[in-house]
């Protein structure tokens, strides 16, 4: 099964879309395979075929030649493993995706690519969660919005495979040549009108042994399921409780379990010094030393907390004493990269800006979690993990088996953001049921999240923008960042591919590090500003971090859309007009007409109240989102309790173009949620790093959105740019929306904000203490009833 | 170890268990009932959010022992049984609208929205934009708008 799934028509139809293939006609070919078994299993290789290369005519940034999405894709290309699509004889159809689905709907897109090139209702085709497969290499990581577009082509391929066979097998049945025949609805149909059903084909449509066969997909314009709206997949699941998480799982003698943490960030326990109290208090059953703390197991979690409320544990030090946010920014500004355009240039108009972002908390509403049950020679774990293989070999490591001793299911999350990129808990829950010898249900206490969980690390921007004569000769950006964990498995995806990118994109990559490559894979500027360069340098690889619903586009995108603002006012210019003066792609500028159009741009607004608007490309496609905020004090100086009000945004205009939609339903909630996301990193969402420790601990410390902060009307528009492929959707609402309020919040007080989240000076909580690390559990609740 | 007795989902049920333990985890780790999730523990996120007597309330800042025989706890198992239907006109509302993305916070939104709804009928009135406002009920997917949607839906077809 060496022969990849190659390109072998002469379709001059590009893949990253240049147009519809007309139906039928010069349609590309694939090759795939029909597989050995007792019932139909077709398969392809899980690779994309090579894409037409771009011509760009003038000074193209990194990401319009090979960007992260390709270096994701091309990932993919010298795996042999297969993915396959199984027919069962109940007329379904099973499909196994090798990606975890945390919220974002995959396994509901998926059903519906695979149904439409099946010809099967959409309900009769079951995705499942693939364990850890070790022989797809890298091509297991879910993230940068990469799952659509690197899975498209391969899925349709085995899908299609299993469509001709199950119609080479009605051919005899029903006595008529397979041209003449019909499928739809799972169903085969003969000229005089006689019908067989896909289970009915199933086993009849088996083959003895595995065949390479060539296929042809379906032209877009054929499509009757993908691109039309569809409900999520495990809806009824969710509303009636039915939806199994990990702490979900009735795995037996898992009983729970939860850590001690440290005071301070990444401290490390010492000793425990009343370890025979804690045994005997209601409930406990074992109480061990790990790496990251104190392990207790009882029978409630609600005793766990317990337990770790008197626990008396001796500390080493963490990785940060005595640090503070002013700390780890002068840090920053010691490591910033020099502009190249001098400050002052002769007859120029200038802008100069800096900006700072303070650390975020990626955490779900499920917290990390995983249950482990390690035995003497093996050992299985159940988690939400998004990439499984490189939690296998960490596991492995840290357990001292070998990898395939080591089980891995992936489990539906409760939410990623980034999170689930790691596996942290998954780690810990393998230590603690191997020191305990008994199976473990493992889970982070809110207040760990934030404490010690992972951050979207604190970073700045500053940006140097020259005009000249109405037109702008430069723009310079230099993000300076503590530095960002790539050690999920993106960082080997980038040491093993980049060979395989254009030799001009390998050139000007030369050298750089995980995290620059990384930045210049995904930052693109879309604007015709002259001599443009973003660049990003990082210091500082004591904290807990990851990507968190993207890795550097938010800040970025905020940072140099309000520069443009700037920019457009001392060019007299509206902003709007301004952008639409430099922008230098079709795709994004259409998207950008489209909210000003529908979002009504420029109307009049009262005092203390503004419109904003920004623009992202990224993803293969791009985004632009428009929106209205108020400023007024009584709207800023709303009081409730133990919440954060402050300005609210009243209307939300988003386009997106994110090439071919497979689901429009579901992006659509990528982009409602995608747009919470980016208001929280503008207004309310941040950590405060105090004396070596990180004060947050709860969801009314840690401020995400709540019901008071959301726009009542979110609007999301999306375009069509008649592409044949899929674009990245999950993270892609994320940057221009968090853009998009920086700049209305600044026209409406008239200050632009330097520091984000904007109230990140103001703590509106009194901390909860770090002896114990944890809360109490109320007991007032009945008092709060309604 | 002290007897728990309460009625859960219309069945009386009895547990094994100290006083203290808070109901969530009663329900959770000794009951298996597992629609309503731990979020924080400490009455915040309502990830947990149940009925007792008819009322919302969250059952991770409950202690069992707090509760009485005849209390009537509904988690969103026991939802659609309290209007006699397959499911709750809020939950079918919740599919119309394709609200869940990961659905962790969802029984509790749910759970949150039919005792608004109530709430809202007992005071003589109809859904405002600021009884929306006031649900605290966190969704770090951020699917608020669709929830907004959802609960105006599902109080109109409640009956």
């Amino acid at each position: 099964m060496s022969v990849s799934n190659t390109t072998s028509s002469t379709d001059s139809v590009h893949n990253d879309g240049a147009g519809t293939t007309p139906s039928g006609l010069g349609r590309r070919h694939f090759l795939g395979y029909v597989v050995g078994g007792t019932t139909l299993i077709a398969a392809a290789e899980f690779a994309t075929p090579q894409r037409a290369s771009a011509v760009i005519p003038s000074a193209p940034q990194i990401p319009e030649l090979y960007d992260l999405e390709d270096l994701q894709t091309d990932a993919a290309l010298p795996t042999s493993a297969m993915i396959s699509v199984t027919i069962n004889s109940d007329g379904t159809a099973s499909f196994a995706i090798p990606r975890a689905e945390v919220g974002q709907g995959i396994t509901t897109s998926t059903a519906m690519i695979l149904a439409e090139e099946l010809d099967l209702p959409v309900s009769k085709v079951k995705v499942s969660l693939a364990p850890a497969r070790p022989e797809l290499m890298f091509n297991q990581l879910t993230g940068g919005s990469n799952t659509t577009v690197s899975t498209y082509t391969p899925i349709r391929v085995a899908a299609a495979i299993a469509r001709n066979a199950l119609l080479d097998a009605a051919a005899i049945e029903l006595g008529y040549a397979v041209a003449r025949l019909r499928t739809f609805e799972g169903l085969i149909e003969a000229p005089d009108g006689s019908t067989i059903t896909y289970g009915e084909l199933a086993t009849k449509a088996a083959s003895s042994s595995t065949k390479q066969v060539e296929v042809a997909l379906k032209a877009t314009s054929e499509h009757k399921v993908v691109g039309k709206p569809h409900n999520r997949d495990d809806a009824l699941a969710a509303v009636t409780g039915q939806k199994q998480f990990s702490m979900d799982l009735d795995i037996p003698g898992a009983l729970p379990t939860m850590i001690c943490r440290a005071p301070t960030l990444n401290g490390t326990p010492k000793r425990l010094k009343n370890r025979k109290k804690i045994k005997r208090m209601p409930g406990v059953t074992h109480v061990v030393k790990v790496p990251t703390g104190i392990a207790v197991r009882a029978r409630t979690f609600g005793q766990c907390i317990d337990a770790i409320r008197e626990m008396e544990v001796v500390w080493k030090d963490g990785s940060a004493e005595g640090e503070s946010d002013q700390t780890i920014l002068a840090g920053l500004r010691r490591a910033e990269l020099p502009m190249v355009v001098p400050s002052v240039p002769i007859l120029a108009q200038q802008v100069d800006a800096d900006f700072t972002f303070a650390f975020r908390s990626s955490a779900a509403l499920e917290p990390n979690c995983a249950i482990a049950d390690v035995r003497e020679d093996s050992a299985e774990i159940w988690a939400g993990l998004k990439v499984p293989i490189l939690a296998q070999q960490n596991i492995a490591q840290a357990l001292g088996m070998n990898q395939d001793q080591v089980k891995v299911n992936v489990i539906t999350s409760g939410g990623s953001f980034g999170h689930k990129l790691f596996s942290d808990a998954a780690i810990e829950a393998a230590q603690v049921s191997k020191k305990m010898k008994k199976p473990v249900r493992l889970m982070w206490h809110r207040a760990d999240e934030p404490r010690q969980g992972r951050l979207h690390p604190m970073c700045t921007s500053r940006i140097r923008a020259t005009m000249l004569a109405g037109e702008v000769l430069s723009f310079e950006q230099r993000n300076t960042s503590v530095v960002t964990d790539f050690s999920h498995g993106l960082g080997e995806i980038i040491t093993s591919t980049i060979d395989e990118a254009p030799t001009e994109v390998g050139r000007a990559l030369g050298g750089f590090g995980f995290s620059q490559t990384i930045f210049a894979l995904t930052q693109e500027l879309p604007y015709n500003f002259g001599a443009v360069t973003q660049l990003l340098n990082e210091t500082d690889d004591r904290f807990n971090t990851g990507s968190m619903r993207n890795i550097y586009s938010p800040d970025t995108a905020v940072a140099s859309e309000l520069v443009i603002d700037m920019m457009a006012k001392k060019m007299k210019m509206d902003p709007l007009e301004f952008r639409l003066k430099f922008i230098k792609d079709d795709r994004t500028r259409a998207c950008l007409e489209k909210v000003a159009e529908e979002g009504n741009w420029g109307r009049k607004m009262p005092a203390h109240r503004a419109q904003g608007i920004a623009v992202h490309k990224e993803y293969k496609g791009a985004t632009a989102v428009l929106v209205e905020i108020d400023t007024r004090p009584s709207t800023v100086n709303r009081q409730r309790f133990n919440a954060v009000t402050g300005p609210r945004v009243t209307k939300v205009v988003m386009a997106v173009d994110a090439g071919l939609v497979i689901n429009p339903r579901g992006l659509e909630a990528q982009m409602q949620g995608g747009f919470m996301d980016g208001m929280a990193l503008t207004l309310t969402s941040s950590c405060h790093l105090r004396n070596g420790k990180f004060l947050e601990a709860s969801w009314d410390n840690y401020y995400y959105p709540r019901q008071w902060n959301v726009p009542t009307s979110i609007d999301v528009h999306i375009m069509d740019p008649g592409v044949d492929q899929p674009g990245g959707a999950g993270e892609a609402g994320v940057p221009a929306s968090a853009a998009a309020v920086a700049c209305a919040y600044a026209r409406a007080t008239g200050e632009v904000p330097t520091y984000f989240p904007i109230n990140h000076a103001d703590i509106s909580f009194k901390p909860k203490t770090f002896v114990p690390p944890v809360p109490k559990s109320p007991t007032n609740g009945l008092k709060f009833t309604y | 170890m002290p007897k728990q007795t309460f009625i859960l989902n219309g069945k009386p049920v009895t547990v094994n268990v100290n006083d203290d333990v808070r109901v969530l985890w009663v329900l959770r780790d000794l009951l298996g009932v597992t629609g309503p999730k731990y979020g924080c523990g400490i009455n915040v996120c309502k990830a947990c959010t149940s009925h007792i007597n008819g009322k919302a309330f969250n059952p991770c800042s409950v202690k069992v022992g707090d509760l009485k025989k005849k209390d009537e706890v509904t988690t969103i198992e026991g939802l659609p049984d309290t209007v006699g239907e397959e499911l709750h006109p809020m939950q079918q509302a919740w599919i119309n609208r394709d609200v869940a993305q990961c659905g962790y916070c969802q029984p509790g939104q749910i759970m949150a929205a039919v005792a608004t709804v109530k709430k809202v009928r007992r005071e003589g009135r109809t859904l405002r934009e600021s009884d929306l406002d006031d649900i605290r009920n966190i969704c770090r997917c951020g699917t608020y708008a669709r929830i907004r949607e959802a609960v105006e839906e599902g109080a109109r077809n409640m009956p």
